[in-house]
């Protein structure tokens, strides 16, 4: 036995050895990945309205000034424009009705909006994950109620019950992010985890676990929830844009109290009657941020879907 | 036989499986998949259960290993080394009786004792898991020793069924090991706690020929050196051979012949183990094997009539067969048992 | 002159890690009426071959070298459309596992009836009809079970129902491919009983792929052996099982348990077949072969004619 603990390497060099190994199936994921032109297609999406998002406080630090820049309240004046203004050097994206310029708005916004959308993914992902993989794993009555609560949810015309909500609190961003979270999470997502974790339930090492005494927290817990978390986050993906795209139509109805967002910027545009044809650059911007963003994490969703899903894969 | 060496003792053991149940209705028509079979299995004893499909034979070895619960029937074990403050209810001859076993911390004393081994070592690897973490899990759920014991307890048992050396194993995951190293680790994972009983279903089936007699030979050299029961499920009459020192064949849940190994095969007294034997393919072109035929195919024993299971199919069935009950297991020969009114 | 020529054929199949070496180099010849069993681990390439002959291999394969003959042509340069016409009539397949290819929802007989007639035009329903009857009864099933539903066949059933539809258009020759792995004992006796019979009784060439020389042993006249996909030993079926030539040949017949004669310990090979992304230089056995020297680390060895008409790729034969 001495011998062979000789041969183990040292504490340390086992955590290297454990981390060249989760480097190298990060790698051997990124390469399939990167097969997918979709997936890589959003990711570049995602990056740069990442890169927006970063750069929004530096421009506002440096470049611009603030008496002029500031997405939400405007101090100076500017001699000679007519507000709202079509782009123009100084405004690269054009002012809006009130003086505030467009790509400020636009990039200050940007940070908010992977919040929300990554915030009521996560929570969504995380109830659909342990509700799905505990019924799945006990099925009878608990399998039962949480199934009907889904369905019930499914039904649930999602936004009406939003602007209903809201007739009683204004939600504001990490509000909104919850209970999208929460109704997501027991919705749909449930079932389709859960038929996942009733695939994996039925897996010979799930016995193999049990045979040697494994408890069945254990065996959610090491065995089911690991083989199920690769779809969880293929869904946390799409879960992304359907909250991103909720919050859009919630601003424009202006039905939330978040100071700015793109949904935002696009209700005021209404506010003022403004014409897409003629101020284009107030409708443009924002529709086209929600539309890439969406779409981004949708297709990263779709390259994620190749690597979850080994039977997509071209050879 | 003496009782004294017996390991694992099986009673008249039933699991009966409903057939499509409705909502709030009880089920009215039953799959007998195993149906009151006994036997016992000796200290360091392989004990194979040979049938085709269906039979019942993997649904016994669950059963033994309290993945399913019995519908009727005993199962009892000789559970020795047990701690000395674990109170576990114990028959008259010290046998602790499964059937019995309550409580959380009885039923885990009791997973140290039997393993098991898996047919597809493909799916009974946890895919996420390296393979030091897939042998050692036995001694974490167990909670034998720390982490750095169980991952030398885990080496030595990598290098016992030849995977060596260990280090180049440990941190890899299953699908980078080969079918056969992938058994290996399966072995290894169910010898890491020492059992002195592991249920092997088919655990060289999914494997490449010039694979499988290894596997079968570590199998074999493991039962030298630690002294354990196997209880080797096979449809594979040439591997039973080599493996098993007795076998008992089932035919839709019952268990119509059992004996040493060499005694039912070179001389099956059942007609259905004649069939089965006879059906072999044997690999040499000059053999020309006897035909015997079989009429029709293997039913499924759903609510089956109560007299011998096989006598749709029997070649030499009777009007005696016909209206008396499934036969019982008699001694024909010695320590040879044989469930037939005309053998 | 041979029915079936196959020369030099080399697959290669395009994979993101590189060239997967599956088929190199490999020939035999099938006369009327042989029934040639292919004999080989999983991933030795006796699946590809039969693919390769019927042209069915994947986008990614590259059929690089070699030629099939059939009937004087040549199978890999014929267009497509002839091909089509050679699938089926020609040479038929019995895929691995094609009994749970059935379609559940149309009746057995009709799916062969329709198998018919998409390949002969000219012939009536009734005649279909008529022929998918005398297949049935040919292969030992009822023909009032034409109008069964693929749910009320057993395995058995469903097998021969493959049989038959394989058999529907009269083929020259018919490949099975694993014909029996699905079936318990008893069934696949009766199976392989039953196909010797109609290959006796219609003198229709036959080749058979397995894994398990049992099975090989009991229909086939001549016998391939394949390893890490080249053809290493060729010859007639008693030759092969009564004096293997190549020392693979031998691990396999040793490898086996057999419930006649005496018991012995088997013999297991060390190590693995090769990545076939990356074969050993030389012999592709001479890793795990006892008797390996310098000279089958070096050089391949080629497929030489050895005593009573066997062939063997070896520079040490037994």
């Amino acid at each position: 036995m001495s011998k062979v603990m000789e041969a183990i390497p040292a504490p340390l060099a086992r955590w290297r050895l454990r981390l060249k190994l989760a480097k190298r199936s990060l790698r051997a994921n990124w390469e399939i990945f990167c097969a997918s032109k979709i997936g890589l297609v959003g990711l570049a999406i995602i990056l740069f309205f990442a890169l927006l998002a970063i750069l929004h406080p530096i421009l506002m630090s440096t470049l611009w000034d603030p008496k002029v820049y500031d997405p939400i309240r405007r101090y100076a004046y500017e001699p000679g424009v007519v507000h709202p203004s079509p782009p123009s050097w100084a405004h690269p994206l054009g002012t809006d009705p009130t003086g505030l310029d467009v790509l400020s708005q636009l990039m200050y916004s940007t940070g908010s909006e992977f919040l929300l959308g990554i915030l009521a993914a996560f929570i969504t992902v995380l109830i659909g994950t342990i509700v799905g993989t505990v019924s799945a794993y006990y099925g009878g009555w608990i399998d039962t109620f949480f199934m009907r609560l889904a369905d019930v949810l499914l039904l649930f015309p999602l936004i009406a019950f939003l602007i209903v909500i809201s007739a009683f609190v204004k939600p504001d961003l990490l509000l909104l992010a919850l209970i999208l979270g929460l109704l997501g999470g027991f919705g749909g997502i449930t079932i389709i985890l859960k038929a996942q974790a009733l695939q994996v339930k039925v897996k010979p090492f799930v016995e193999a676990a049990k045979v040697a005494g494994g408890s069945d927290w254990h065996i959610i817990a090491r065995h089911i929830i690991p083989n199920v978390l690769p779809l969880s986050f293929l869904y946390m993906m799409f879960n992304v844009t359907g909250a991103i795209f909720s919050e859009a139509v919630l601003s424009f109805f202006g039905l939330l109290n978040i100071r700015m967002s793109w949904g935002i910027m696009i209700y005021r545009a209404r506010d003022y009657g403004a014409s897409p044809f003629v101020q284009w650059w107030l409708y443009i911007p924002p529709g086209l941020a929600i539309t890439m963003l969406c779409a981004a994490f949708y297709l990263v969703g779709r390259g994620l879907d190749e690597i979850v899903n080994p039977r997509l894969r071209k050879r | 036989m003496t009782a004294k060496n017996v390991l694992v003792r099986v009673e008249r053991l039933a699991r009966l499986f409903p057939v499509a149940r409705g909502w709030l209705r009880r089920a009215r028509h039953f799959v007998h998949a195993v149906d009151e079979v006994s036997f016992q299995i000796q200290q360091g004893e392989i004990f194979g259960l040979v049938g085709e499909s269906g039979c019942g034979k993997t649904t016994t070895g669950k059963l033994l290993l309290k993945l399913l619960e019995p519908t009727r029937g005993r199962i009892s074990f000789r559970l020795e080394r047990t701690p000395q403050d674990l109170p576990l209810p114990r028959d008259a001859d010290g046998f602790v009786p499964l059937t019995h076993l309550r409580g959380r911390r009885a039923l885990k004393e009791f997973r140290r004792h039997a393993q098991m081994i898996f047919q597809d070592p493909y799916e009974s690897l946890n895919p996420r898991m390296t393979v030091l973490e897939i042998i050692t899990e036995p001694l974490r759920v167990q909670k034998i020793g720390d982490p750095l014991e169980q991952e030398g307890q885990g080496a030595e048992m990598l290098k016992r069924v030849g995977l060596s050396p260990p280090e180049s194993f440990l941190f890899r995951y299953p699908h980078e090991l080969s079918g056969g190293q992938r058994q290996r680790v399966a072995i290894a994972r169910a010898m890491i706690i020492n059992p002195s009983f592991i249920v092997a279903d088919e655990p060289t089936s999914m494997l490449d020929v010039s694979i499988r007699a290894g596997i079968m030979n570590l199998m074999l050299s493991l039962r030298e050196e630690f002294n354990i029961s196997y209880l080797y499920i096979t449809h594979d009459l040439a591997v039973a051979r080599y493996m098993c020192d007795r076998i008992a064949v089932m035919y839709l849940g019952k268990i119509v012949e059992l004996g040493p190994t060499e005694a039912v095969i070179q001389n099956p007294l059942h007609p259905y183990t004649k069939a089965l034997i006879s059906a072999v393919p044997v690999p040499d072109p000059r053999v020309k094997r006897p035909s015997l035929e079989l009429k029709g195919g293997v039913p499924r024993p759903i609510d089956p009539e109560p007299r011998c299971r096989f006598y749709n199919r029997c070649p030499i069935a009777t009007d005696h067969c016909r209206i008396h009950n499934h036969p019982p297991l008699e001694e024909k020969e010695r320590a040879h048992w044989v469930a037939c009114y005309e053998a | 002159m041979a029915l079936l020529e196959v020369c030099g054929l080399t697959v290669h199949y395009q994979t993101r890690q590189g060239e997967v070496h599956a088929i190199d180099g490999v020939s035999f010849t099938l006369e009327p009426g042989e029934a040639l069993g292919l004999v080989g681990e999983s991933g030795c390439g006796k699946t590809s071959i039969a693919l390769a002959l019927l042209r069915l291999l994947p986008e990614n394969a590259l059929a690089k070298r070699g030629r099939i003959l059939f009937a004087g042509r040549d199978l890999l340069e014929l267009p497509e459309e002839e091909m089509r016409q050679i699938r089926w009539k020609g040479i038929s397949m019995i895929f691995q596992g094609a009994m749970n290819s059935l379609n559940p929802v149309y009746r057995v007989g009709d799916q062969i009836i329709e198998a018919i007639l998409t390949h002969n035009p000219q012939a009536s329903e009734r005649q279909a009809r008529a022929k998918v009857a005398q297949l049935f009864e040919l292969v030992g099933l009822d023909p009032e079970r034409l109008d069964r539903f693929p749910h009320e066949y057993s395995g058995g059933m469903k097998q021969r129902a493959v049989i038959a539809m394989a058999l529907a258009c009269d083929p020259k020759i018919v490949i099975a491919d694993e014909p029996t792995t699905a079936l318990d004992v008893i069934v696949q006796d009766k199976i392989l009983r039953e196909m010797r019979r109609i290959q006796k009784e219609t003198g229709v060439s036959m080749i058979y792929i397995s894994h398990d020389m049992a099975v090989i042993a009991e229909v086939a006249d001549t016998i391939g052996v394949m390893y890490a996909g080249k053809l290493v030993e060729l010859g007639p079926a008693e030759e092969i099982f009564t004096s293997p030539v190549h020392p693979y040949t031998e691990a396999l017949l040793s490898a086996f348990p057999s419930i006649h004669g005496e018991k012995r310990r088997l013999k297991s090979l060390p190590g693995e077949p090769p990545d076939l992304l990356h074969p050993p230089p030389g012999c592709r056995f001479h890793p795990r072969c006892p008797y390996a020297t310098a000279v089958c680390q070096r050089e391949e060895p080629p497929l030489e004619p050895h005593r009573d008409g066997g062939q063997a790729a070896c520079w040490h034969p037994l």
